[in-house]
């Protein structure tokens, strides 16, 4: 019951949004359009032009560019994170060693990169997995490294008491403790992974979602941006949702995680 | 009734070698502004199949005794001895009980009791029977698929305690195993501590700041002075009859005559850290 008026509220707020919208478009008020059409487009034109592009197909092919280009570098990025975070953690000297390095790279607006992945990588996919990989990269590996540094003591004396050797440690206590870290950063890095992948494209592609709106754009077709941003919100909603579930199975061991969400 | 004039326990003779035998023992912790000497010249001998408990006021080093004896930590000076061998490196007879949570979090009460035998290379299947039997010992059945956050706090205790005798160590320590939880709970997980040990009679070192706890447990208490320079200052043997209920014991006159006499040694050395406490602040 409550799920049910939770949802009916929630088909409430965009059915105002979209009324308002529809109203301050089509009607004048005053002998004026408050919303122009020609900046704000139609929520009508909108809607026609999603189904256009899905009865006509064309919009797959930029789905499964953008698709392919978030799950590449997410895992590129989650790989890398996860080894580089383990090395540094267990090693404190090479982690000093790096430690402005890793600064630097980090607080550097990642945007700016992206000219020189287009340049060393061309204007197909890899550039923009590359721009996701330097994001996802460091929320994985800031992850992993605390969930190395932060194994309580206790557990860690208890694991050795037991007769834990150097790789079952790694196997049974950092490892897990390491993962759990980074599942809980999941939707961050999955988001982040998706602004790499739309944002290069929109920079410099021949197809994706973001390549899509930037073509809008560039003819003043306010529809077309509006399209191409519904479908990349409800992509990124799908993907958010897929995350959850895979949340749910890998972190049942932790109270958070179970009865924090929904 | 006996209770014994405080004795060294280097004259507690035993046949065989003792299960664990501290000589001499001193730890001093370094910072970077000179250290602190947390224990001083510890001498403590336990008995095979002996249960001993130390107890002292707050701070004084027996969680620092018991990791010697664990091998977690090397003493400055002094030698230890497990079963008649030099201790080096961590101790392999030893199960540790510890006073904080040491749960694996990710593994469900099966998996945390059957890890020790895992890791010991006996096959995951014989390794889930035997966790499973373990559970039973001590009251989880039901309990198996649960993870530690599902658990309650005298639960979470049991899962410890089998996770710990599921490899049959020679000797048992515990770190005030038993402090966070209320007091029901304490007096059942101490009966439950007696009738697992009662089976097979390993040798357990205690660690505990409740001298009833102590005395209802032992057969021999130990008292600590206060730190720093920690060192052993009374040893009590405690000849209640067995098997004991840790609630019923503690009604017997037997049980007050010896809590008085160890007590009024152990409330001058409580007194004395409230004083450095006191001076400290001042």
């Amino acid at each position: 019951m409550r799920r049910a008026q939770l949802l009916a509220l929630q088909f409430l707020v965009a059915a105002v949004a979209l009324t308002i919208w529809h109203v301050l478009t089509t009607h004048q008020f005053f002998g004026r359009y408050l919303l122009e059409p020609f900046f704000f487009s139609t929520p009508a034109d909108v809607a026609a032009r999603v189904v256009r592009w899905f009865r006509e197909g064309t919009i797959w092919r930029h789905l499964v560019v953008t698709l392919s280009e978030v799950l590449l570098a997410f895992t590129i990025g989650s790989l890398a994170g996860v080894l580089v975070g383990f090395w540094f953690a267990r090693k404190p000297f090479v982690a000093a060693v790096f430690d402005p390095y890793v600064k630097m790279i980090n607080s550097l607006p990642r945007i700016v990169l992206a000219p020189i992945f287009t340049v060393w990588l061309g204007f197909g996919i890899w550039s923009k997995v590359a721009l996701g990989v330097t994001l996802v990269f460091f929320i994985v590996f800031f992850n992993v490294y605390q969930g190395v540094k932060e194994v309580s003591p206790a557990v860690l004396a208890n694991a050795r008491m037991l007769g834990m050797n150097e790789r079952q440690l790694l196997r049974h206590v950092y490892w897990p403790s390491a993962l759990s870290w980074m599942f809980s950063s999941l939707h961050t890095s999955v988001g982040f992974a998706v602004v790499g992948a739309v944002v290069g494209e929109y920079l410099g592609a021949a197809a994706g979602l973001g390549y899509l709106i930037q073509q809008a754009e560039g003819i003043f077709d306010v529809a077309g941006v509006f399209a191409g941003i519904f479908v990349l919100g409800v992509f990124v909603i799908v993907i958010d949702a897929v995350v959850t579930l895979v949340e749910r199975r890998l972190l049942a061991w932790r109270p958070v995680a179970a009865e924090a969400r929904d | 009734m006996e209770a014994s004039r405080p004795t060294g326990s280097e004259k507690v003779v035993s046949k065989t070698a003792p299960a664990m035998r501290l000589d001499g023992v001193g730890v001093a912790y370094r910072f970077e502004k000179g250290s602190y000497p947390a224990v001083e010249r510890a001498d403590l001998t336990v008995a095979d199949g002996e249960f001993l408990s130390i107890v002292g006021p707050t701070g004084c080093g027996k969680s620092t005794l018991l990791n010697l004896a664990a091998g977690l930590i090397a003493p400055s000076e002094g030698r230890i001895e497990v079963l008649g061998q030099p201790l080096q490196g961590l101790n392999p007879s030893a199960g540790y009980l510890f006073q904080a949570d040491a749960l694996f979090p990710w593994k469900t009460a099966l998996e945390n009791v059957a890890i020790g035998l895992e890791v010991a290379g006996i096959s995951p299947a014989e390794a889930h029977a035997r966790a499973r039997a373990w559970l039973a010992r001590v009251g989880l059945s039901a309990f198996a698929g649960r993870y530690p956050h599902m658990l309650s706090g005298g639960q979470k205790k049991r899962v410890a305690l089998a996770q710990v005798l599921i490899r049959d160590p020679k000797i048992l320590l515990m770190d005030e195993p038993f402090g966070p939880l209320d007091a029901q709970t304490r007096q059942i997980m101490g009966n439950l501590l007696l009738d697992l040990w009662n089976a097979d009679r390993k040798a357990v070192l205690f660690v505990t700041h409740d001298l009833e706890e102590a005395i209802a447990l032992s057969d021999r208490v130990v008292v600590m002075s206060a730190g720093p320079n920690a060192c052993i200052i009374g040893d009590w043997r405690i000849s209640l009859p067995r098997p004991r209920d840790t609630a019923d014991v503690r009604l017997e006159p037997a049980f007050h005559e010896i809590h008085r006499e160890i007590w009024a040694k152990l409330k001058e050395e409580v007194s004395k850290t409230y004083t450095q406490a006191e001076e400290e602040t001042a």
